[in-house]
């Protein structure tokens, strides 16, 4: 046992402790505030995972995209819907969080299973160090061209529909009398039909 | 003092994944916040990138390819993340809520 194999398990631990930790927390939190910060918290733990597999790439890939990302942008949603509004009681809701619990205990025990009982085929070859990101390059520019390129036209039409999706449809003045109008009654007077009957 | 902790087994790893996509899948059924619903995914999403990554470093060390599969996953994440928030703003201005209980347009 070597002192570096010791603090990888150390670190493996930690890291592993607060990725499931975590996890539970942005799904039970009741604030979505907390649950966003700590998702954060996950996204740098899986990170720290990453880069105990020597993956030095990836884990700075991980903390641009996801930490410095989604997580804003789920932020700003957070902001952009906020509104405190009392949930209606379902009936049969715990009831339907106990079945959901026990299929996911099973999904997890069904995992395990193949995970524990699977015989990989576990001391492959010897794991790239810093040559990684050298060997990531020639796969994206070589076997991986084609998913690549598709990649950047998927992030662009992403772009642009993300874009059309959440604009509002801005008209400046009413086309009838040539006043400016009101954003939020247009909206109201369009979308009626969706709204739900408030008693 | 006998312990053996030689190294972190690969199976360490995939049930740390299965932990994780296992509360995302209850976090995505039983959240009432849709929020809440797009971050359970990006759980689950997360806890796919770590079999691919142990498996990458684990069983094919010189050709990395979990690790370029992982890459593309990442992408696909950022891209259904920026597409799943606008879509629920759009909702959000049609039905003025977030609680998954009440779109049920579509509902049988």
């Amino acid at each position: 046992m070597t002192i570096a194999s010791s603090t990888q398990f150390i670190c493996f631990v930690a890291l592993s402790a607060a990725v499931a930790i975590g996890a539970l927390g942005v799904v039970l939190l009741p604030n979505i505030v907390y649950s966003a910060f700590l998702l954060g918290g996950v996204f740098l733990s899986v990170a720290g995972l990453y880069l105990l597999l020597n993956a030095s790439f990836v884990a700075a890939a991980q903390i641009l995209v996801y930490v410095g990302a989604v997580n804003v942008l789920i932020l700003f949603a957070i902001m952009l819907v906020n509104k405190k509004e009392n949930l209606a009681a379902i009936p049969g809701l715990a009831l339907r969080r106990v079945l959901s619990g026990a299929v996911c205990a099973g999904l997890f025990a069904l995992l395990l299973r193949v995970a524990f009982s699977t015989p990989w085929a576990t001391p492959g070859p010897v794991p790239l160090g810093d040559e990684a990101t050298i060997r990531i390059g020639e796969h994206l520019f070589s076997d991986y061209l084609l998913p690549f390129e598709l990649a950047s036209v998927l992030l662009l039409m992403a772009m642009i529909g993300a874009i059309v999706l959440a604009r509002r449809d801005v008209f400046a003045s009413d086309i009838v009398t040539g006043e400016p109008a009101d954003q939020g009654l247009i909206e109201k007077s369009r979308t009626p039909l969706l709204l739900e009957k408030r008693n | 003092m006998t312990l053996e902790l030689t190294t972190v087994p690969l199976q360490a790893y995939l049930a740390l994944a299965a932990i994780l996509f296992c509360t995302g899948v209850w976090g995505l059924i039983n959240s009432r916040n849709a929020v809440r619903v797009l971050m359970s995914i990006e759980l689950m999403l997360n806890a796919v990138n770590i079999n691919l990554m142990a498996f990458s470093s684990y069983v094919d060390g010189q050709l990395i390819r979990g690790q370029v599969f992982a890459i593309f996953v990442i992408t696909v994440a950022a891209a259904e993340a920026a597409v799943g928030l606008a879509i629920l703003l759009s909702l959000y201005r049609n039905r003025e809520t977030v609680d998954m209980e009440r779109f049920n347009l579509l509902r049988w």
